[in-house]
């Protein structure tokens, strides 16, 4: 499929994409954050995007081929969602209701550690003020943010 | 032992040609494959803070030239494309096809460069998860390049006995397709930092 | 149309014809089922009787233990669950039931089957390479998987991810196939809701494989890369993440099972609705479903992860999902239920095995409820609860399913009926033993018994009295179901030469394939047929005949 239009008609796709090019060589070396990622990224999209429209015709193609692309980018939507928490973002593996359960959590660990006290002196004072004590939900902790125990 | 194509093939319900529907299947299989390793980088990458120190170490104006080929052998396809469909001038339409094989072999040379410097210079594969990424995600994408360059080599020389003009169109569309990949991982791998 | 006469080779060495690369997709893996229930012999009468030399093998080592679970659950999965149901049948049935003389595409579908036969060399030569078959489990978690000095297999491992990459390429190309067949070359007059139950579903499987297996592919290549380049992307102590290849695997490990399970809804759609009598209830509704649960089975994946430590909120989110992917599934049982429901039901071979398969798998959607909850899953997960489940939806869809559709569609595939008494033999050889296996793996796995064990003697708390009773009983029932087996193979290999020829149309059905002579020739049909309706209109009051075939007009 080519609908009927000259060489130059591509030509001129291909010169927009050469702006779109430099922005995204010279945005960046900017070196400011926001910056970057509209150039960089922001900016590849739209370059992907006209290709596919006018490169690959995908202005003119039937609407099965936007929906295999489209179910295409979602499922792989769906894929970035699901990992995100495990791999990305890890903090979240530790996740704890607040209400109470903290409590009574910090008093199991510290009852188990009163018996691992005769054989080890001075577990208390490691779990809850020395370098130990990450593994205890703080007293007064004011929020529910994800914490060790 | 001549092959014939069955009625099947001719036929087209969608109104999509056959062959034209199955390299949009293919584009999507292959769609998934590329995404789920991008994705992949991505998780790694925002995990990773110190990773933006390494991809400092990759060569942007390296990467810069080979978006600039790409996008330029994109445009050399699809004036193919536009030569065999529409002008029916199968010696324009080959011209432009040598010179997006042309293209493709400008990018690997720069490629070649880009791998001997790095590696050279002590970033091996082994290195840490971002050069293995790196490495991976390139190297993959290299492929297809070597995989496209093939394809349309081959369907030139269908092209220039006036045989079979679809096929450009189809090696156009796998070609768009490795031009978008590179697209992404330019700024993914050597912009971002 | 032309029909010439095929050579031998044209035949059945490097066939174009879609019939024929089908059937070498069902020879290839017939022979692998009987590989992989071999194995499955194997590792059950060491369970059985630990220690002992076993029949047929010798004594089986920890590492032919490993090795042997291993290759059983892949060969089962993707050498005979998906080349049976999918490449076999969707090769032979697509065509015809779509009224058309070939694959749009018949070279590439003979590129297929030829990636497919290598994958299944690659395979068998993993397993005599120095170390040994790869003992990491179908699954393949890293780190285990990922470095030799873990897994003790440097080359088994490699080899086995080789094959079945190219296993996995292998259907990747022949479901372009499919889909684009299915798509483009409909006979003249088929909409898009005239098209069989059973084509709707081979390719909504295969948008649903294609969709969720390339991030395994790119997975898969990090992995050989772990393996021989030595690059850390799942290993922790290089900076890698192994949680990764679990979301990886099982982004497409649980799209797999619907890809399994969607052709066998489709074959059993067909043959209840042609032995009921009656028109399919609810074609529309089946369809829309179908894709609700496709769409669902991509996004419950991590109910595989629960406990390997996932973000616990993530594991709520998919426990809902989980739970919520089981009402598609019912509304389609219920359609099946309410087609057979004041059917005149035909109790032949092949509707003993769709009842079967709609009985059995029942009691694997059911059990699925308790691993699909993030809390009860913590338990049933890490014995052979989960085992038995697995295997009550797998086998049901795989072989089930399978024997239904070589038995409905054998008339067509070999121009001859098979032996009732035989068939039926083998089906009640089949499902009563089958129970048998299972039954004793959820008691014993309630009581504990952790699956991947290699000798329980170990375990002082997991020989109890009577357990071991149940393992023996499991293990004879295996033994008697293999046994059944051989009916089935007489009948099949026997009939083709001894059986009594059979008509173009011996179940009086409706779909295009029965239009075409038995065995159908190259092209098919003799003209190509044009279509009026759907494929199911029986028992309509305004016909003589209880069936009204797609291709015949309508009496004005």
């Amino acid at each position: 499929m080519s609908a009927d239009h000259g060489y130059g008609y591509y030509v001129k796709i291909w010169a927009g994409l050469m702006v779109l090019f430099a922005i995204s060589v010279i945005g960046p070396s900017l070196e400011i954050m926001w910056l970057t990622l509209i150039t960089a990224f922001g900016v590849a999209v739209v370059k992907a995007l006209m290709v596919a429209a006018y490169f690959l015709h995908l202005n003119i193609e039937k609407r099965y081929i936007w929906l295999l692309l489209i179910g295409a980018i979602l499922f792989l939507g769906a894929f970035y969602a699901g990992l995100a928490p495990d791999i990305q973002n890890t903090s979240g593996t530790n996740w704890v209701h607040c209400n109470g359960y903290n409590d009574a959590n910090k008093a199991r660990i510290l009852a188990e550690a009163k018996i691992a006290d005769e054989h080890h002196p001075g577990i208390i004072d490691h779990l809850t003020h020395g370098a130990g004590a990450s593994h205890l939900l703080l007293p007064g902790s004011p929020d529910c943010t994800p914490q060790r125990f | 032992m001549s092959f014939q194509a069955p009625i099947a093939t001719g036929r087209s319900v969608t109104g999509i040609p056959t062959g034209r529907l199955a390299m949009w299947m293919l584009l999507a299989s292959e769609f998934m494959i590329f995404g789920g390793l991008v994705v992949c980088y991505l998780l790694y990458r925002m995990h990773n803070a110190y990773w933006g120190m390494e991809a400092a170490h990759t060569n942007v104006y390296a990467g810069a030239t080979n978006t600039f080929v790409l996008l330029t052998s994109s445009l050399f396809i699809v004036m193919a494309h536009h030569a065999a469909d529409v002008k029916k001038d199968t010696k324009t339409a080959v011209k432009y096809m040598m010179l997006t094989v042309g293209c493709g072999l400008i990018f690997l040379c720069v490629k070649a460069y880009e791998y001997t410097t790095e590696i050279t210079h002590g970033y091996v594969i082994q290195s840490n998860p971002f050069w293995s990424f790196y490495y991976t995600a390139t190297g993959i994408h290299a492929g297809h390049v070597i995989a496209g360059m093939t394809a349309i080599y081959i369907c030139s020389l269908d092209v220039a006995k006036g045989k079979q003009l679809q096929r450009v169109e189809f090696c156009g569309i796998y070609w768009h397709f490795v031009d978008l990949v590179w697209i992404f991982l330019f700024p993914l791998m050597y912009i971002a930092k | 149309m032309a029909h010439h006469e095929m050579t031998f080779s044209e035949k059945f060495l490097f066939p174009v014809d879609h019939k024929y690369i089908g059937l070498q997709y069902m020879w290839t893996s017939l022979i692998m089922a009987a590989f992989g229930g071999f194995m499955a012999y194997v590792f059950r009468m060491q369970l059985a009787w630990p220690g002992e030399s076993v029949p047929l093998w010798g004594l089986v080592t920890p590492a032919n233990y490993n090795a042997l679970i291993t290759n059983h659950a892949t060969i089962m999965i993707f050498w005979v669950g998906m080349p049976l149901l999918i490449a076999a049948f969707g090769n032979i049935l697509i065509p015809l039931m779509i009224g058309c003389d070939d694959m749009v595409f018949p070279r590439l579908n003979r590129l297929s089957y030829q990636i497919f036969l290598i994958s299944t060399i690659v395979l068998f030569i993993s397993f005599i390479v120095p170390g040994g078959g790869f003992g990491g489990s179908w699954t393949s978690y890293p780190p285990l998987s990922a470095r030799a000095e873990y897994n003790l297999t440097p080359w088994g491992s490699s080899l086995w991810l080789l094959a079945v990459a190219l296993e996995i390429i292998a259907f990747l190309l022949g479901g372009i196939n499919f889909l684009t067949t299915t798509m483009n070359s409909r006979a003249p007059g088929m909409k898009m809701m005239d098209i069989p139950i059973v084509i709707w579903m081979i390719n909504i499987a295969v948008i649903l494989f294609m969709f969720s297996v390339g991030p395994l592919v790119a997975g898969a290549i990090m992995l050989l890369f772990d393996q021989q380049l030595g690059t850390s992307f799942y290993v922790p102590s290089g900076g890698g993440d192994p949680v990764l290849f679990q979301h990886l695997f099982w982004f497409f490990g649980h799209p797999e099972v619907y890809v399994l399970l969607l052709p066998c809804l489709g074959f059993i759609a067909e043959i209840i609705t042609t032995f009921s009598r009656k028109k399919l209830f609810g074609y529309k509704t089946i369809i829309y479903t179908t894709f609700m649960t496709g769409v669902l089975s991509m996004i419950v994946w991590a109910h595989h992860q629960f406990i390997a430590g996932i973000d616990p909120r993530m594991a709520t989110i998919f426990s809902v999902t989980t739970i919520m992917i089981s009402l598609p599934i019912c509304v389609i049982y219920m359609c099946y239920i309410a087609t057979l429901y004041g059917g005149s039901i035909e109790f032949t071979t092949p509707m003993l095995w769709a009842l079967g398969f709609i009985i059995e798998f029942l009691v694997g959607g059911l059990t699925g409820l308790f691993l699909g909850s993030s809390g009860l899953d913590i338990y049933f997960h890490d014995n052979t609860f989960v085992v038995a489940h697995f295997h009550y939806t797998l086998m049901p869809t795989v072989f089930f399913g399978m024997f239904a559709a070589i038995y409905y569609w054998y008339p067509k595939i070999f121009g001859k009926m098979y032996s009732e008494t035989l068939g039926k033999i083998h089906f009640w050889g089949t499902a009563i033993p089958f129970n048998g296996i299972f039954i004793p793996l959820f008691i014993l796995g309630i009581a504990g018994q952790h699956r991947k064990i290699y000798d329980y003697n170990h375990f002082p708390e997991l020989m109890q009295p009577g357990m071991q009773d149940l393992r023996i009983y499991a293990t004879m029932s295996l033994i008697v179901m293999i046994l059944f087996q051989v009916p089935f193979i007489l009948n099949f290999i026997g009939s083709i030469k001894n059986g009594e020829p059979a008509e173009n149309n011996p179940w009086k059905a409706n779909s295009l394939e029965w239009v075409a002579t038995s065995p159908a020739p190259h092209g098919n049909f003799e003209t190509l047929p044009t279509v009026y309706r759907g494929a199911y209109e029986y028992s309509r009051e305004d016909m003589e005949e209880d069936y009204l075939p797609q291709n015949v007009p309508s009496k004005a």
